[in-house]
């Protein structure tokens, strides 16, 4: 303990120094070389390190595990398998649920966190108190999606039949005469599911009602009042007025939602750990590591992420490069 | 997560003046109403749970939390003081403290570099490779894990702090890199030029212009890569977990109880809000820059 913060604190101030120190350091040295020289080389020296961890910890793994996808299970010799590991994704009815699994996670979770979003910005905007509801709704992002599941499972505590209901939300239906459900435990209609991907609104909402709002409030006042003035009601002033103006930033806010939904892990790990039919992708690839050691099905499963993201990538580049061309 | 094609909005945290359109009466009492049942629907799970974690163990399994309100009162700090001393959850809130600072500063220069370089040097393949790097924002953790794991096992890396100071220094680049890049390329030229007329090199008009006048910048990153690494479960669970669970992160420590079923259940709570109270302060204290840093530019995961 005393030793790790020894070295936490050396790292602290070190890293930075030693950064700051080869800046310097290498501008003396470059300045010894003619002005042509310099300027190409300056460049590459800044962005080295940077470029240096991206290799390492993104560009260069990613190549490695699509290569191992082709591989078989054992690890001291890894036996080429082709298309194997894939085959075993698309045929194995574990597999094949968790994959239907994610499409609902990637539909009703950018659905509803989208949707609730808008209106709450909507909402909220005509309210003095916005400041207040917005702070409400948004806090759940700030804290740990482990800590979400805590408190969830305490709203969604099952006890049986005749006994007081400790979880809240068994004892608000209970009040109505329904229930109670075991919201977790209920692979039916794949019930638990959808309990999940609630949690997962309800830390989300907040995110989509930040953004969309501050496009909201950048629309000029002044094209919302012309449409007014011409005899627009206040619904066909938001239909064809501010939802086409809000067209972009909705459709950046669902690309991130969709991502945030395919990679979704930390909940399902800390509350089902995928059983009750509530397997993801992302656990599935855990478990195969972990559990049955394959690292060639892990690195497959990997391989399907990433193929899945692909296209928003594409997405995102575009949107990016429309931006600039902009600026 | 993605990139965000919002320019310079306005703050969440700065309250409108006041209703910008006008309503009717009815109508405004239907408003109110929905906003009201939405925010209690919001605070209701937290508050639950905050009721919950000091409640004594004996009736939490026999009624629900809102019957606290009622007499008799049962509070205790049982649950917490139960926390710090037998669940290993006072270590782990340690831990996570020695995880997530390294980890913040460590991508905050390496980004600050490179974002100058992108922002201000002219090279050859520059567009194209910050384009990579925009790419790489979206690519999943997951596809990273196994090479980057085995390299750490063949360092005898796995299971130190070392790991995850450089794992998430490597996954915070990207964003990190590119909220800086838009914001540094957003200062005016005419401040770099005049510095060089004046005869400042490079190192200089990054240390007297660039990094004093991003501040604010460099605020929203910081709140916003500390909440992702003192939130995050995954990396800790791989490059730490199987080989030396005395430095876990709160997260892995709090999953761990949860799964456990057995004797600790009813300390979660108070676990949940231990592991809750950094985020919540950083959240109320410097809402402006954490929101900043989602609108302004960027988003990451």
């Amino acid at each position: 303990m005393g030793s790790q913060l020894i070295t936490a604190v050396m790292v602290v101030v070190g890293v930075p120094a030693v950064l700051i120190a080869y800046i310097w350091g290498t501008e003396r040295l470059i300045s010894l070389a003619p002005e042509q020289w310099r300027r190409r080389v300056r460049p590459w020296l800044w962005i080295g390190p940077a470029l240096g961890f991206l290799g390492f910890f993104l560009v260069y793994p990613t190549i490695r595990t699509i290569i191992r996808s082709l591989y078989g299970k054992s690890e001291l010799k890894p036996k080429f398998v082709g298309l194997d590991n894939f085959r075993w994704f698309f045929t194995n009815a574990d597999a094949r649920g968790a994959l239907l699994d994610n499409v609902l996670w990637l539909v009703f979770l950018t659905l509803f966190t989208v949707g609730i979003g808008l209106l709450v910005a909507v909402l909220v905007d005509r309210v003095r108190y916005e400041a207040w509801a917005k702070s409400i709704i948004f806090l759940p992002l700030a804290i740990s999606m482990v800590a979400a599941g805590v408190i969830w499972k305490f709203m969604y505590d099952y006890k049986p039949p005749g006994v007081a209901q400790t979880g809240t939300l068994n004892a608000a239906i209970g009040t109505v005469g329904l229930g109670p459900i075991g919201w977790l435990q209920s692979p039916a209609f794949r019930v638990s599911t959808f309990a999940l991907i609630a949690i997962m609104v309800w830390m989300w909402t907040g995110f989509a009602m930040i953004i969309i709002s501050a496009a909201l409030k950048g629309i000029d006042p002044e094209l919302l009042e012309a449409a007014r003035v011409d005899g627009a009601n206040e619904w066909q002033v938001f239909r064809k007025v501010t939802f086409p103006l809000l067209g972009p930033t909705l459709a950046v806010v669902s690309t991130t939602m969709i991502i945030t939904s395919l990679k979704t892990f930390d909940i399902v790990y800390t509350l089902t750990n995928g059983n009750y039919d509530t397997d993801v992708i992302a656990n599935l690839m855990i478990k195969q590591m972990f559990t049955f050691g394959d690292f060639g099905r892990a690195s497959a499963v990997a391989v399907v992420l990433l193929l899945a993201i692909v296209p928003i990538m594409a997405f995102n580049i575009r949107q990016f490069r429309a931006q600039e061309s902009v600026r | 997560m993605t990139i965000l094609a919002v320019p310079e909005a306005p703050s969440a945290a700065e309250p409108e003046p006041a209703a910008r359109r006008p309503v009717r009466p009815r109508r405004k009492l239907v408003l109110h109403l929905a906003v009201v049942a939405l925010m209690i629907i919001w605070v209701t799970p937290t508050l639950g749970l905050l009721v919950s974690s000091f409640r004594p163990q004996s009736v939490l399994s026999k009624s629900g939390w809102w019957t606290a309100f009622a007499p008799p009162y049962h509070f205790t700090l049982e649950n917490y003081q139960g926390v710090l001393e037998q669940s290993g959850i006072g270590q782990a809130f340690i831990n996570s403290l020695f995880i997530a600072i390294p980890a913040t500063v460590i991508p905050l220069f390496v980004a600050a570099f490179a974002a100058y370089a992108f922002s201000w040097m002219e090279f050859w393949g520059r567009d194209v490779l910050f384009v990579v790097v925009v790419g790489l924002l979206v690519v999943p953790l997951q596809t990273t894990l196994i090479p980057v794991l085995k390299a750490f096992a063949d360092w005898g890396l796995t299971g130190q702090f070392l790991a995850v100071w450089l794992a998430h220094t490597g996954y915070g680049l990207p964003f990190a890199v590119y909220l800086l890049r838009n914001f540094m390329g957003s200062l005016p030229r005419s401040v770099f030029e005049s510095a060089s007329l004046d005869g400042a090199n490079h190192v200089v008009s990054f240390f007297r212009i660039a990094v004093p006048m991003s501040v604010p910048a460099f605020a929203a990153l910081a709140i916003f890569q500390f909440l992702f690494v003192w939130n995050d479960l995954l990396v800790a669970l791989i490059y730490i977990g199987l080989s030396n669970s005395d430095n876990l992160p709160m997260t892995a420590a709090m999953a761990n109880l949860v799964n456990s079923l057995g004797g600790g259940w009813y300390l979660l709570g108070a676990a949940a809000f231990l592991s809750m109270i950094l985020p919540l302060a950083v959240f109320f204290g410097l809402q402006r820059y954490f929101v900043r840093g989602i609108v302004g530019g960027a988003v990451k995961g």
